[in-house]
């Protein structure tokens, strides 16, 4: 429970931007796109796997309204990672602005800037490309074989920190870790299971898609507006693939149109900026739906092995998870997501024999990134899948099963220290834990109680229920920083600038009312500033469920500190100590009674006597990830004639520690969730044997709507987390790990099918009752 | 170049537009940027807008097609001092998250409520199905529509 009363946390305050974005005031990228701008258009391969023989732009440079044509020839060969990642990046350097090998249907050729889209789409039809076709692959299995084509076989591909690499193999990284010993475990479990799991490609679907635009200011800077997550990692990448310094690069974030990870990464900005350069004039650029979905960034899709062994009493001895991704035709957070799926799960349940292989290879098939859950999505389904499987064997109650191994407050896992962000990770306890009440709490909404086995259920239309647990982190240890800066202006009010990234989570919002609860004023006298690489200070960015754990210290130790010299100029003015004063409803007072308010002390301490600015900056890394928790339950209806499946409750108990802003925590549980279930039940991408996308539009690519809403109930089960802002740890990712687990389990307890696979259409379930309960497991692409 | 002539927003309009031009570009393109584009195919209702009544989206709407007719965007529906109910209603149940989508559910939500002001969740869901939230999961936009409706318990009257 909260350990205290609040006045600005813990409160459902409107969000600092919700009107003025209700009102559709200009706020994104878009909105604010010059009328000279140029527009850029991309002429991608339309081969999985080519070499550029001979390409001619100049028809294209030669038409009428085009003003520069960017090509291999033409542009710095400087291998990066597109990923947006602290320096120097886990992911490989495999990726050029623009290369003479074709790795996907889709990648860049060329592009170009001109007038308008028409007269750039006329121009991408001018270039002349001849390509020389090479084999592609697709599957992970494929491109594991010797002799399999090499996707990277250039020789600048390479591993920037000490990890596995093998690009001649594929192998985009690969990581082995064993405690205590998998095989012995297994031979002392009284059951085992063994069984195989594939997570299918998706992508995140912000409403706004990429975009970015860039102009080239009086003092020869370059101005990027984008649409990003991370921009600082930004213009530490666009310097570098430019080979220009830092210094010559601002980047400014304004509202963003939801990220969810695709954001984090660097997918436009160095063709804006090298446009920029190149024709002096601003350039603006903005993904196509189908690019969106073929080229930014995908959740990497995983296979994988899963083999558990339990005692009939319940105990869990021998955990082994083989997790192989398909990183497509970049290993951007290849390294990185599979290490997750290793350390946000096996932690979860008490286990002294635990093995994890992960690995990342190379396809010819659109590139995987960061999205939300971070292979713990991935990792969740195999994993809560096989723990029904095992419950089952023993013939206990997967509640019961769960509730008596998993982690609570006080214990630890080795897996914490074993396994991090693609080095070894960092010791912790876990400090809070109310994973049991999310449990018994959602239990009670969905009814378990009365949940029977499928074996008890008859008729077309049949009933079930299914249930996962969870876990995430709260920020990278010991990697990750943020930092804040602060101001006091002559009325009372606050200028609050922060590198912390508000993609549309409500960030900016959370972090002024801890800003506010710390000086002891009130939400709308803190003005938030966030993200512009020029003003604020830095912040890694948006990412690893970061920024109410991580950017909120940063900000509390800024207020601290300004309120601090708050105390002081009121002490001077009260002629006492501060030791004497409080601060209340933007008063500081004194133990007599006597007061004064903050304007009085702004203006003093502008114009009176010793005069300073009141503020300070601050910056704060983490030393621990205290993982936030969850339970989830799905009742489902599977009608056995046709296989459909419908989702008709779905509840979601989740413990956050202090939820800052209850409906915004609430928000994000319910669009994790929401998004989850679309992923379990609909989103899938169809590729024809060529390797291209063929679904890529809202229209064959479904995401559910209002109508679709099954009820859906979030339950925040409060607890402390002592490390955190006012007890708050993270909840942005881990509602989406649930329901790909939960709806299967469920399916299963309704009709006795197990799926392996999503998404769960319809036919696959039918094919499986068809086949009396499993149809034989098979790598999609 | 052709001539428009049209009603945006309550004021007459005479606007030179390209013949292929669509709504949202036209829209955009004079500086009313309120009118989101996600998906340029008519399949996320980002570009909504209400014609003659009806919510439409504006990205795959021909901008002649206006002439004559009678056109709102968000622009149109309220301001910081008189916000319509739909976006006090939206914003204060947290349903902006990105916001990306917002005009879009208030322009959709706006054209019902203005034909039916007692809507019913049926007519909701109906009338919603062609716009996208990825961050809400709906539960809070819908909460918020809702009571909007003459129909909500306490709901705008």
């Amino acid at each position: 429970m909260s350990k205290r009363e609040f006045k600005v946390v813990n409160k459902p305050l409107r969000k600092i931007d919700a009107m003025s974005l209700a009102l559709g005031k200009p706020a994104y990228v878009g909105d604010f796109k010059p009328a000279d701008a140029l527009v850029i258009k991309m002429l991608g391969s339309p081969h999985a796997h080519a070499r550029i023989k001979s390409i001619d732009i100049s028809a294209a440079e030669a038409m009428p309204g085009v003003h520069a044509v960017l090509y291999y020839g033409n542009v710095p060969r400087i291998v990066h990672t597109t990923a947006g990642q602290g320096y120097p990046e886990p992911s490989p350097y495999d990726t050029f602005m623009f290369d003479s090998k074709m790795r996907f249907v889709g990648d860049r050729v060329a592009a170009v800037a001109a007038e308008s889209n028409k007269i750039a789409l006329a121009a991408l039809k001018a270039i002349q490309v001849e390509y020389e076709v090479l084999e592609p692959v697709f599957r992970i299995q494929d491109a594991m074989q010797d002799g399999a084509p090499v996707i990277h076989d250039e020789p600048e591909a390479k591993a920037v920190i000490p990890v596995p690499y093998d690009a001649k193999r594929n192998m985009a990284a690969k990581v082995d870790m064993e405690i205590g010993d998998l095989e012995k475990g297994l031979a002392a479990a009284d059951v085992t299971v063994d069984v195989p799991f594939y997570n299918h490609y998706a992508q995140h679907c912000p409403v706004e898609p990429h975009v970015s635009m860039a102009w080239v200011d009086r003092e020869d800077r370059i101005i990027i507006t984008t649409s990003t997550q991370v921009p600082f990692h930004c213009r530490r990448i666009v310097a570098q693939t430019l080979d220009v310094p830092v210094q010559r690069i601002r980047v400014i974030k304004p509202r963003i149109g939801g990220g969810f990870g695709a954001k984090q990464e660097i997918v436009l900005e160095d063709v804006v900026a090298m446009m920029a350069l190149r024709t002096r004039r601003p350039v603006y650029w903005e993904y196509t739906r189908e690019e969106e979905f073929v080229a930014s960034r995908t959740r990497h899709p995983m296979l994988m092995r899963i083999r558990m062994g339990a005692k009939r009493d319940g105990t869990i001895t021998a955990i082994g998870l083989d997790a192989t991704s398909n990183t497509g035709w970049n290993g951007s957070q290849g390294l990185t997501v599979v290490c997750n799926s290793g350390s946000k799960m096996l932690p979860l349940y008490r286990c002294e024999n635990i093995h994890f292989l992960g690995m990342a290879v190379y396809t010819n098939l659109p590139a995987g990134g960061a999205y939300r859950g971070y292979g713990a999505t991935q990792a969740a389904f195999a994993f809560e899948s096989a723990m029904d499987e095992i419950a089952e064997k023993i013939g206990m109650d997967p509640l019961q099963f769960r509730s008596m191994n998993h982690i609570r407050k006080g214990e630890t896992s080795p897996v914490f220290r074993a396994l991090g962000e693609g080095r070894e990770g960092v010791d912790q306890a876990i400090t809070s834990c109310e994973l049991a009440r999310c449990i018994k709490a959602g239990a009670k909404e969905i009814g378990w109680r009365k949940r029977k086995p499928h074996t008890a259920k008859k008729g077309r239309y049949r009933r079930g229920i299914g249930m996962a647990c969870l876990m995430q982190g709260s920020a990278i240890p010991e990697i990750d920083m943020g930092a804040a800066s602060m101001k006091m202006n002559e009325d009372g009010s606050f200028n609050l600038l922060m590198g912390a990234t508000d993609l549309g989570t409500g960030s900016d919002t959370v972090l002024a009312q801890i800003a506010a609860e710390q000086l002891g004023t009130t939400l709308d006298k803190i003005i938030v500033y966030s993200s512009d690489t020029d003003m604020t200070p830095f912040d890694v960015g948006a990412y690893a469920s970061s920024t109410t754990y991580l950017s909120g210290q940063a900000v509390l130790n800024v207020a601290q500190k300004v309120r601090k010299q708050i105390l002081k100029v009121g002490a001077d003015m009260l002629d006492c100590k501060a030791s004497e004063l409080g601060i209340e409803d933007a008063k500081v007072i004194r133990k007599n009674g006597e007061s004064v308010t903050f304007s009085e002390i702004a203006l003093y301490s502008m114009y009176a006597s010793n005069q300073f600015q009141i503020g300070d900056m601050s910056s704060k890394i983490v030393h621990h990830s205290p993982p936030p928790f969850a339970a989830h339950f799905a009742d489902v209806e599977v009608d056995t004639y046709t296989g459909r499946v419908r989702v008709v409750k779905y509840v979601a108990a989740a413990d956050c520690g202090t939820p800052i802003h209850p409906r915004l925590a609430e928000g994000q549980v319910e669009g994790a969730v929401m998004n989850g279930i679309c992923y379990a039940l609909t989103e899938e991408y169809l590729f024809n044997d060529k390797g291209r996308m063929t679904n890529g539009n809202f229209g064959d690519y479904k995401l559910y709507t209002v109508s679709d809403l099954p009820e859906m109930k979030t339950i925040l089960v409060p607890s402390y987390e002592k490390t955190g802002p006012y007890g708050a740890k993270s909840i942005a990712e881990i509602g989406i790990n649930g329901p790909l687990p939960a709806i299967a389990n469920a399916i299963y307890n309704a009709c006795g099918v197990r799926l392996r696979t999503g998404p769960f259409t319809a036919e696959k379930v039918w094919r499986s009752l068809q086949a009396g309960g499993e149809i034989p497991f098979e790598e999609g692409h | 170049m052709k001539q428009i002539t049209f009603t945006l927003n309550g004021r007459k309009r005479q606007w030179d537009i390209a013949p292929d031009e669509t709504l949202i570009d036209l829209l955009r393109r004079q500086g009313l940027t309120g009118t989101k584009r996600g998906c340029d195919t008519g399949m996320c209702g980002s570009c909504a807008v209400i014609i003659d009544g009806r919510a439409v989206n504006a990205c795959i709407y021909y901008a002649f097609q206006v002439d004559g007719r009678t056109v709102e965007t968000i622009e149109g529906v309220g301001d910081f001092d008189r916000p319509h109910p739909l976006q006090t209603a939206l914003a204060d149940a947290g349903a902006v998250q990105c916001g990306f989508c917002t005009p879009g559910f208030i322009m959709t939500a706006k054209a019902l409520l203005d034909r039916k002001p007692n809507a019913e969740d049926a007519d909701f869901r109906q009338h919603l199905d062609g716009n996208l939230c990825r961050c809400t999961g709906y539960v809070k936009i819908e909460q918020a529509i809702r009571s909007c409706s003459t129909a909500a318990e306490g709901g705008a009257q």
